[in-house]
């Protein structure tokens, strides 16, 4: 008691930001209840009835809720993937450059889409697929094929979001590995070159190994965010274009749509309920399984 | 960053080196060249746009579209104004209060320090979601189309609290403190003529950082924001576009509203929108990429 007296003025000093963290973590953790109830306005949040799990149940028996969850799900892990070997193999790349100022210039270059705001983007998409006078469409017609209307057709849509979140993403990525690996000893090279390794069997022995565990850490961070989406990429990006659902529509986005456009409030908080409780459930086991194979790399 | 290490007898030969040059120089112009593409279209002539449609070497070059951009669209000026305004005011506030956690918690004889590092911590692991948090804002702190709604949820960012918590714990020793302690500072002139001064580079990165996400953000304005002179820039871009693409989409509703057609953005102005939009950031982030970079990395390899 008389330690925390002493040091009252630090705890002072943590009260704004503690209450910022209340209002915006913690009541809404709290707030998750109103999945149990049915909401409306006349009795407000506090005096709606208690319903129990009937908002999950509508929740599961409709279709949308599996359409949602494979989206969800298998973007995520397309772009873990992808992201994941397009940043590595970027870094050792670039680490590989004899121009020092070259390969700042193009780390410069690559990292630059991620100053975008997903509205910026989708203008810069807009103007590749803009039907009428896009640039896609126009080369198209310049070589004889037919315009395509992007924005009706849901075959190509997974492949333009792959491409997007790549775009924008695999650059700051990289830069992580590449200072891992600046941060490895040179010794292990030298070594390396003595006993007659090239440069792909030093990738494959010395570098790789040596900035495994950032890819474990940041691979845990990702796991724990499957059941996430970037609400920005699958909503503004195919501009909300109802066409295009089946191939667009991920947990954040449906969330989003119901809770906004229907006000239907039970239904999306059970849909945003599942999703919290599913990744929290998934950074835990992904940690403990890091943990269990090599306990130096586990998060916490 | 990339530290300079003796590579004489073990660099890539000159055929790799240029491949890899090749490589990326490629890789660069697909990151630049999207850009550069809705840069080129927003000073084209109108002429060329309808002739050959969307193309890097258009045939007549017209300013028309900034001319008319913050001439008949009095509403860009003012979510402009609103942007940066949100932007100045959360970073500035976001850097002060998160340096005011990231402190106490890097001290190793603050008693409390584990207890508000794992209160901290556990907003990384779960969260209430979208919609609680939108019922919490909207009918418990009301709120609803007030630029707080907008400052508010980016102010603490757990992970750059332990970052800064990182960057406490490395540059500044505890016999500092300890000593500054006997020629009698208190707690606060410690913190803002020690700790402080001492520690402009994870500042200046989590500056960088706040102005970021402050600018780009345009989805806690989808939520809360309502009233049109409201609207921040990224926002009122967002609409634009999303109008345009649903009235092109609904014939039948265009040609009942001619008017609305007419008031429409035509393609040059809708991307100098993009351009104005994507602001001053692009032009001062090489300058901070050292900065930001480290600012990065020291929060990943810490975890």
């Amino acid at each position: 008691m008389l330690a925390l007296w002493k040091y009252r003025v630090l705890t002072f000093m943590m009260f704004p930001a503690l209450l910022i963290v209340v209002l915006n973590n913690y009541l809404p953790m709290f707030g998750v209840f109103i999945a149990f109830k049915n909401i409306n306005y006349t009795d407000g949040i506090w005096g709606s009835p208690w319903i129990g799990f009937k908002n999950f149940e509508f929740l599961f028996s409709s279709q949308s809720i599996w359409r949602i969850t494979r989206n969800t799900v298998l973007y995520s892990l397309t772009f873990m993937v992808i992201n994941l070997v397009l940043s590595v193999g970027i870094a050792v790349a670039i680490s590989e450059l004899r121009g020092r100022l070259l390969a700042k210039g193009y780390q410069t270059l690559i990292i630059m889409p991620y100053f975008l705001s997903m509205v910026v983007v989708s203008y810069l998409v807009y103007a590749f697929l803009n039907p009428d006078r896009g640039f896609v469409n126009v080369l198209l017609e310049t070589f004889g094929a037919d315009r395509v209307f992007w924005y009706s057709e849901t075959e190509y849509w997974p492949y333009i979001l792959t491409l997007v979140n790549a775009w924008k993403g695999v650059g700051i990525g990289a830069v992580i590995y590449i200072a891992a690996i600046a941060g490895i000893d040179p010794e292990y090279y030298e070594a390396a070159v003595i006993d007659g390794a090239s440069k792909w069997r030093q990738t494959i022995h010395i570098t790789l190994p040596s900035i495994q565990p950032i890819i474990i850490i940041m691979t845990i961070l990702s796991m724990g965010h499957v059941f996430n989406s970037d609400f920005g990429l699958f909503y503004q990006v195919p501009m909300d274009a109802g066409a295009l659902y089946p191939v667009t529509d991920t947990v954040d986005t449906y969330v989003y749509r119901v809770l906004m456009e229907l006000n239907d409030i039970g239904m999306s908080s059970a849909a945003a309920l599942v999703q919290s409780v599913l990744g929290f459930i998934l950074v835990l086991a992904t940690n403990a399984t890091v943990r269990k194979i090599n306990r130096e790399q586990a998060l916490f | 960053m990339i530290k300079v290490r003796n590579k004489r007898d073990n660099s890539i030969g000159p055929v790799a080196n240029a491949a890899l040059n090749a490589w990326f120089i490629l890789l660069s112009l697909a990151c630049v060249l999207p850009i550069l593409l809705v840069v080129i279209v927003s000073v084209s002539h109108n002429d060329s746009l309808l002739n050959r449609g969307y193309s890097f070497f258009p045939e007549k070059l017209s300013g028309i579209a900034y001319e008319s951009l913050f001439k008949d669209y009095g509403t860009i000026v003012g979510a402009y104004g609103v942007s940066i305004g949100i932007t100045v005011a959360g970073t500035l506030l976001s850097v002060l209060l998160m340096a005011l956690y990231a402190y106490p918690i890097s001290r190793g004889d603050y008693p409390l320090r584990s207890f508000f590092t794992f209160v901290l911590f556990f907003t990384m692991l779960f969260s209430g979601g979208v919609v609680s948090k939108y019922i919490v804002f909207t009918q418990a702190i009301g709120l609803l189309d007030s630029y707080m709604a907008l400052i508010l949820p980016l102010l603490i960012v757990p992970f750059n609290v332990f970052i800064m918590r990182t960057f406490f714990q490395t540059t500044i020793h505890p016999a500092l403190i300890e000593s500054s302690r006997i020629d009698g500072a208190g707690e606060w002139l410690i913190f803002f003529r020690i700790v402080l001064p001492l520690s402009l580079p994870v500042m200046a990165t989590m500056a960088l950082f706040g102005t970021i996400a402050y600018w780009n953000d345009w989805f806690n304005s989808l939520l809360f924001i309502r009233s049109e002179e409201k609207y921040p820039l990224q926002f009122l871009m967002m609409r634009v576009l999303n109008d345009v693409q649903y009235l092109r989409n609904n014939v039948q509703l265009a040609a009942q509203n001619p008017e609305m057609m007419s008031q429409l953005p035509n393609e040059s102005l809708q991307m100098a929108m993009a351009v104005v939009g994507i602001g001053p950031i692009l032009l001062v982030y090489p300058f901070f990429q050292k900065y930001f970079v480290k600012g990065l990395t020291v929060g990943a390899i810490k975890g």
